[in-house]
């Protein structure tokens, strides 16, 4: 039988402190991720901003400066653009509160095809969001987001004690905003996409996060002798291999994605890499300790019948 | 140990129905089967999402605010007629408000006259009246403006169809969202430019007479580049007869290929309009210029029999969307109903301007708030991609899996192919749209497919561990663990819900992968996986299990 950990008794519930405080800083970057947003100072996709995304393949490099050069000569100069390697390929973003009505993805190609005629493109895609719909977006977003913590929250509950809906939904929260707060830091655009990575790993953790519960609690109806400090500990030795294994599955698939996927689903497949990550650490470090946070929990010999 | 014979047929026949569903989503072999076949078989299977197979995906907005005024136009316009029939001589009809007409007049005496005729304008009330004895005020019921509104995206959503379908695309999708807007989606769409602007214009065309007794008084240029109509505009601002307004026909230089604008006085009054149409279709001329020929209805030929009867030697502008196409004089009265747009255009453009006149005019302006355009070669990219990750991404589970629980590494592997096929014929089945997102999804399910198998395996680990033997491990196993498994799925399949009910285009086809591949597992998992153990244990006493 072939065995990434052998039987393990790590005092995992010892370092709570620790996990507690990295668990802070990554959770304070979060918020502070999720104020910039809200106060529109992210890097936030054109899907919720409103604007204009044009992809265009060349067909020999192109040099980004000059690029910006040209777009700035024709008045564009509040242009982002990304590269994307070998393949030639020129991302051109605009935020603007402009109205659609005016095209600018036709100047954009219009610029190119006069500025660079001997290197011909083609346009890969372009995006032109009006504000409205940004808006629409961020509100429909912003409910499935409620909707999704919600529902979930009321399950665990349902099918746990309180106090364990709340850790897994802590501990869920802290995945996150993790993830918000790593791509903040890493100035990552957000977008719909991510924002649907974000809810995904939000389910996913949970999962992860059940895992360890359901033996948690199963340890706690068997055994009375023991501070509920220790049966945790044990729950979660008992359950790391697992825990382990199965977010190895996860991160195994998201690997191929992230690195061949395309660009479109690079940041997609990189949040939910980054989250099952921290997802796989808060269930272990996060969600279970946080049990003992309740109210008297800690140390408390559970009442034998 | 339960049964296994009902379960394994089970199995079998959930496979067949998942080959049976999927077979038209693979187009190649679908048409290579005998017609007998094809007759039974569902003829739909998956479509590729428009990220995949490119096109275009635009969501507009009628201006209803602009199709009300629009509206109130005509009814002055109408009652300016009415009044000039009658000979009662009025000062001036306007509309002065969005929802308002004002009419003035000289003698008191004429208002309870002009008051009666409101009973020919239903769709309007009479206010302050009281306060004038030269002035009524007309206005917009209110009832009647939301019905002209509502009717407004109504008939812009028809005249869309009826565009798209003689612009020729496969599988359009038009349909209303919401109160006020229109999504249109036009898959594998080569030319997105022009299907856009097939789309957006309003395509109203009036027949118009051109002001030739005033026309000499103001000094208009004679030829102007594009974009220099404003210069003109302020020339002869406030300046302009009562009823009358300055259009612009334009034309293309045959040497320099350059637009211009030919300036020309133009009497308001519309002598009729492109709803009394019944056909258009593009002509070619003796010097191979194309040009649109039209046939009025009926009543239409009739109108313009009598018009042009009315107005021989007299300059007549065609005008499309304000633009002047031609403006030639009439030489005679003309019968049997067919008149010719001329102009300078391409073919391409005469052919665009047939359409749009067959299916008529939008009853107010759009506005496209959004707008996405995906190339073919994009699409391709994306799906070889998302091919590639997914084989890759496979073999890495398929091998990690042998590697890591052996022979039963290979049954939870079956149970992985299972839930592939099982979930492509879902979205067969389903003829759900398949998104790049949605790759991710099915990717996604791969790994977390394969998370219920290493659950249940670690439990039966466990229960060996404890000395239990293989029959009784296994069961506990897939006992102990099935709260287990059910609990983490729901989580996830709640976030799928909601992801669904709330996500548009790409993210709903990522949330359809996601929930049915959480379903599809829940029944590999605990069904499939158990019926190979079980049957491993019926065929051979096994006295040692390789996990």
């Amino acid at each position: 039988m072939l065995e990434i950990l052998g039987k393990t008794s790590i005092d995992f519930m010892g370092k709570r402190r620790w996990a507690f405080l990295f668990s802070g800083i990554m959770v304070l970057l979060g918020i502070v991720a999720l104020i910039q947003i809200g106060r529109g100072a992210a890097n936030l996709g054109i899907d919720f901003s409103g604007g204009t995304a044009v992809q265009l393949k060349f067909d020999q490099p192109i040099r980004i400066d000059e690029a910006r050069k040209v777009l700035e000569a024709n008045g564009l100069g509040n242009a982002e653009l990304q590269e994307f390697g070998q393949e030639n390929k020129l991302l051109v973003r605009l935020k603007a509160s402009t109205t659609i009505e005016e095209k600018i993805a036709d100047r954009v190609v219009a610029v190119f095809t006069k500025e660079f005629s001997t290197n011909h493109f083609v346009v890969d895609s372009s995006t032109e969001i009006g504000p409205t719909i940004g808006s629409k977006l961020q509100e429909d977003a912003l409910i499935a987001i409620v909707i999704s913590f919600a529902g979930i929250i009321l399950y665990v509950a349902a099918r746990f004690e309180l106090r364990f809906g709340i850790a897994a939904a802590l501990a869920t929260f802290h995945d996150v905003l993790a993830v918000l707060g790593a791509f903040y830091l890493l100035d990552k655009e957000i977008t719909l996409l991510v924002v649907t990575a974000l809810l995904t790993l939000a389910g996913y953790s949970m999962t992860d996060t059940v895992v360890v519960f359901d033996r948690i609690r199963e340890n706690l109806r068997m055994r009375r002798r023991e501070t509920e400090e220790t049966i945790i500990n044990n729950a979660v030795n008992q359950v790391l291999s697992r825990t382990i294994v199965t977010s190895l599955t996860v991160v195994l698939v998201l690997i191929p994605l992230t690195l061949a996927g395309g660009e479109v689903l690079h940041d997609f497949s990189l949040a939910l890499l980054v989250g099952v990550i921290f997802g796989t650490y808060s269930s272990i470090f996060v969600a279970s300790p946080l049990l003992l946070l309740w109210p008297g929990a800690s140390g408390r010999m559970l009442k034998g019948s | 140990m339960k049964k296994v014979g009902g379960r394994f047929l089970l199995l079998a026949l959930v496979v067949v129905l998942s080959v049976f569903f999927f077979i038209p989503s693979y187009q190649p072999f679908y048409q290579g089967l005998p017609a007998w076949l094809k007759q039974v078989m569902p003829n739909k299977g998956i479509t590729l999402g428009l990220d995949l197979q490119g096109g275009i995906h635009l969501v507009m907005e009628v201006d209803e605010d602009r199709a009300v005024e629009i509206a109130v136009d005509r009814s002055v316009v109408s009652l300016q007629d009415v009044l000039l029939d009658k000979k009662i001589p009025v000062e001036s009809v306007a509309r002065t408000g969005p929802t308002q007409i004002t009419i003035q007049f000289q003698n008191g005496e004429l208002k309870a006259q002009i008051q009666k005729m409101i009973d020919d304008y239903p769709i309007f009330s009479e206010t302050e009246s009281a306060g004038s004895a030269n002035r009524l005020v007309w206005d917009l019921r209110e009832a009647e403006g939301k019905r002209i509104k509502d009717s407004a995206i109504n008939q812009a959503l028809e005249t869309i169809r009826n565009r798209i379908d003689q612009f020729g695309v496969a599988e359009p999708i038009v349909l209303r969202q919401g109160l006020k807007q229109i999504v249109v989606q036009l898959p594998g769409v080569k030319e997105p430019k022009r299907a856009r602007d097939l789309i957006k214009e309003t395509a109203l065309l009036e027949f118009k007479m051109l002001d030739e007794d005033n026309q000499a008084k103001f000094d208009l240029p004679a030829r102007i580049p594009k974009d220099k109509e404003a210069d003109v505009l302020k020339q002869v601002e406030g300046k302009l007869p009562e009823g009358d307004q300055i259009l612009f026909e334009r034309g293309v230089d045959k040497d320099t290929g350059r637009e211009y604008r030919i300036p020309y006085l133009v009497k308001k009054r519309v002598m009729l309009t492109g709803d009394v149409l019944s056909d258009a279709k593009v002509s070619i001329g003796q010097f191979n210029d194309p040009y649109v020929s039209i046939t009025f209805d009926a009543k239409g030929g009739r109108e313009f029999d009598r018009i042009t009867g009315d107005n021989i030697k007299k300059r007549m502008a065609v005008v499309l969307d304000n633009t002047i196409y031609s403006a030639p004089v009439i030489q005679d009265r003309i019968t049997g109903g067919r008149a010719q747009i001329t102009g300078t255009f391409s073919m391409q453009e005469a052919n665009d301007l047939a359409i749009v006149l067959r299916a008529g005019a939008l009853p107010a302006p759009l506005k496209i708030i959004q707008d996405l355009t995906v190339g073919p070669s994009l699409g391709k990219d994306s799906i070889e991609k998302g091919v590639t990750a997914t084989l890759f991404a496979g073999a890495l589970v398929v091998i990690f899996m042998i590697v890591y629980y052996r022979l039963s590494g290979v049954i939870a592997d079956f149970a992985l192919a299972l839930n592939l096929l099982c979930l492509i014929g879902a979205l067969s089945a389903l003829n759900a749209t398949l998104t790049l997102p949605g790759i991710a999804g099915i990717v996604l399910t791969i790994g977390m497919g394969v998370d219920s198998n290493v659950l249940i395996f670690e439990r039966i680990r466990e229960e060996l561990r404890s000395g239990k033997g293989v029959r009784l491990a296994v069961d506990g196993g897939y006992d102990k663990a099935l709260l287990t498994i059910v609990d983490s799925h729901v989580t996830t399949l709640i976030t799928g819900v909601a992801l669904f009910l709330f996500g548009t285009g790409p993210i709903k086809g990522f949330a359809v992968t996601l929930c049915l591949g959480i379903g599809i597992n829940l029944f590999t998992a605990l069904i499939g996986t158990k019926v190979i153990f079980d049957l491993l244990n019926q065929r051979h006493k096994v006295g040692q299990l390789s996990i």
